[in-house]
């Protein structure tokens, strides 16, 4: 066993395996359980129904994130705030009520540490390199960037893990994803998944586990491989990863759950001995040459549907396959686009920075960058950043940023997913346009008529000082390479 | 979980690629604390358009679905799952599934169906005047025409629909094994067990 190359994917699976059953399923055990208040009410619900318990209440974390407001949560005296929308409210009480009745630590959604589950996992120490990690949600897949087999399940699968903290899984195959030369200036993690997304196209990784590899992965931030990882299931992917390396360490050291003494050091050592090893074997590979890849936006309905800043909206004919060119007739009609145009020339009325793909610290401040010192343009109707998680929102206010943002016209809101999906008062209105940090483009994800055009923060914030969606590289101060 | 054999009926013709969860029920129905009633949300937006095959009155009722590539990609959304069945669907034949979709749909007992494109393809033509029929013992789609098509299915996934067996129930037959990991674990990889919070240094 031992004398096997190995892939990371490989090793982190062999050693959580609990039992191999005769078909080639496995019962795979679970290190970490983050949970939401959408998807779990119901999952508790036939819990107690069927009179069970959570196995290991202390490998769960609770915090609410989809549904909150954005708009204050306490008054002037530090008390709470209700929620407007009754079952939005319902659904908080539900997480409020159940994360206590079965013994699971619970984020409230009023502390500093509050936030999206995926800013959540990493910063407080709970997500961590080699362990598996799963949530009701599908972007679990972020917990990859520092190296975690993380991904997202099912209500059914919820309660499966709280019941048996296991779950019945077959093996991906693993796919490499090899990123080759550095980044061009200006061009950032959120570029280069969109661009890898792509090639690959939305059914490129189904049924297998990414592992992104190069030197432009060990050259980015923390942050960015999360960003990275996060949309691999945009790639039918369910899990991304990168191997683990210092810069992770060093992110995760001191952090709340982060193991520490004696234990941090052995965790280390496991954690070095994670990456893929020399002459193991992937079922499909890759290639991307970072010099192909520029700042890149989506013009269509599907997170596929790409091209660079530079670019053209495209025409259906140019597509080859008979259905994708009628896929591209029917976003082109839904986004209101003509081909031909230039992607440049496309006026924008909302921009949204957030969302787990890019809400950090580091998406604010390349936002920030470019926002110092402008105002949003004229024709942007509605310009709003929501802060990953509470944390974030306080470092970036002890930097100043929020009144860049502010100044720049922006609403500064309280951490959630807000209108990256638009389950809570934050939509982007019928017809209307929106330049959006966030992952999906589908028809609708951002309010009912929505039209969303995917971007890094850097785009996004060029898209709002200039009214339409711009090359961030012409806009004087830039992002350099990996950012 | 209820058992599955043969689900025999009408088809709804989508025929539509990449068909995501968003699409099959919109964020704005998820914010309900129960798995009843949202088939009123199902496929909102193609249902918003006049001459939809959902309103068809052939349809309504229809046990089965026939949709193009990628099925259910997206959110990983159990809701989807959920409204299909609130609407009637018990089966969803399509070229290619989501993962996730495809996990969720077994749990529910929703039986997806997977066929090469063109096997969809003469489907979605008998599924605008006949019946369809889905077996699932034997593996099978046939229709009045004398056509059969086979399809793969896990054994596992099978025999659980088969014998309506119940995930949770069956992996809790598997309590010593998960007890002998977790002594396992707690002697090789300590650091994972029960992290305790404290102020960050
Ligand atoms: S920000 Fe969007 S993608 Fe991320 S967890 Fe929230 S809803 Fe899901």
């Amino acid at each position: 066993m031992a004398s096997k190359p190995r892939t990371l994917y490989e090793k982190i699976w062999d050693s959580h395996v609990v039992e191999r059953l005769d078909d080639g399923t496995c019962l795979l055990y679970i290190d970490r359980h983050l949970v939401h208040e959408v998807t779990s009410p119901q999952a508790f619900e036939a819990l107690r129904l069927a009179g069970r318990t959570v196995r290991r209440p202390d490998l769960t974390l609770a915090v609410p994130d989809h549904n909150l407001p954005t708009t204050p949560r306490v008054d002037a005296d530090g008390l709470r705030l209700p929620i407007e929308d009754k079952q939005s409210a319902a659904q908080l009480a539900a997480l409020e009520a159940n994360a206590p009745a079965f013994g699971i630590d619970y984020i409230d959604a009023t502390a500093p540490e509050q936030g999206i589950v995926h800013v959540v996992g990493p910063e407080q120490g709970f997500s961590l390199p080699g362990a598996t990690i799963v949530c009701g949600d599908s972007h679990t897949a972020a917990h990859g960037g520092i190296g975690a087999l993380a991904f997202g399940i099912g209500t059914s699968e919820v309660e499966h893990v709280l019941a048996t903290q296991t779950l019945q899984l077959r093996q991906s195959k693993s796919m490499e994803v090899r990123v080759e030369g550095p980044l061009g200036p200006g061009v950032t993690p959120k570029d280069l998944i969109l661009h890898i997304i792509g090639v690959i196209g939305t059914a490129g990784g189904t049924g297998h586990v990414i592992e992104y590899r190069g030197r432009v992965f060990e050259e980015m931030s923390v942050e960015g491989r999360l960003t990275i990882c996060n949309m691999s299931i945009e790639g039918g992917a369910r899990a991304g990863l990168i191997a683990p390396d210092e810069k992770v360490f060093d992110y995760l050291k001191g952090r709340p759950y982060s193991p520490r003494g004696e234990a941090w050091g052995k965790a280390v050592a496991w954690w070095r001995s994670l990456a893929t090893d020399d002459g193991a074997t992937f079922d499909k590979s890759v290639i991307i040459d970072a010099a192909d890849v520029e700042p890149t936006v989506s013009w269509g309905t599907s997170p596929e549907d790409v091209v660079a800043v530079g670019g053209i909206v495209p025409s259906p004919d140019s597509f080859a396959d008979p259905s994708k060119r009628e896929a591209a007739r029917k976003s082109l009609d839904y986004m209101g686009l003509t081909p031909g145009t230039p992607i440049e020339d496309i006026p924008v009325d909302n921009i949204f920075i957030g969302s787990c793909t890019n809400s950090r610290i580091e998406d604010l401040r390349s936002a920030a960058q470019i926002l110092k010192g402008r105002r949003k343009a004229a024709n942007v109707r509605w310009a709003i950043a929501v802060p990953g998680s509470g944390l974030v929102k306080r470092q970036a206010e002890a930097e100043g940023i929020d009144r860049i943002f502010t100044d720049a016209g922006f609403e500064w809101r309280e951490p959630g997913c807000s209108a990256c999906l638009a389950m809570n008062p934050d939509k982007v209105p019928p017809g209307e346009r929106c330049a959006s940090t966030s992952n999906r483009n589908f028809v609708g994800r951002q309010g009912p008529g929505s039209r969303t055009h995917l971007v890094s923060p850097a785009m996004a914030a060029a898209a709002a000082v200039t009214g339409r969606l711009a090359d961030v590289r012409k806009l004087g101060t830039c992002q350099e390479a990996g950012g | 979980m209820k058992q599955v054999s043969t689900i025999e009926g009408r088809a709804i013709p989508l025929g539509l690629k990449n068909v995501d969860t968003d699409v099959i029920i919109p964020a704005h129905w998820l914010k309900t604390v129960s798995r009843e009633g949202l088939g009123k949300g199902a496929f909102e937006t193609i249902r918003a358009a006049p001459g939809n095959p959902f309103d068809v009155e052939d349809f309504a009722n229809a046990p089965i679905l026939i949709a193009g590539d990628n099925f259910g990609c997206g959110s990983s959304r159990e809701h989807a799952a959920w409204a299909m069945l609130d609407m009637g669907l018990t089966a969803v034949i399509a070229p290619s599934f989501s993962d996730i979709f495809a996990g969720n749909a077994f749990k529910n007992g929703i039986l997806a169906v997977e066929l090469p494109q063109e096997q969809v393809d003469r489907l979605l033509e008998v599924a605008a005047e006949a019946e369809l029929t889905i077996d699932l013992e034997n593996q099978v789609v046939t229709t009045p025409f004398q056509d059969r098509f086979e399809f793969e299915i896990d054994p596992f996934r099978k025999r659980c629909l088969l014998e309506g067996l119940d995930e949770i129930g069956l992996t809790l037959g598997s309590d010593s094994e998960i007890t002998k990991h977790e002594q396992m674990r707690e002697g090789t990889l300590p650091w994972l067990d029960k992290p305790k919070r404290r102020e960050a240094a």
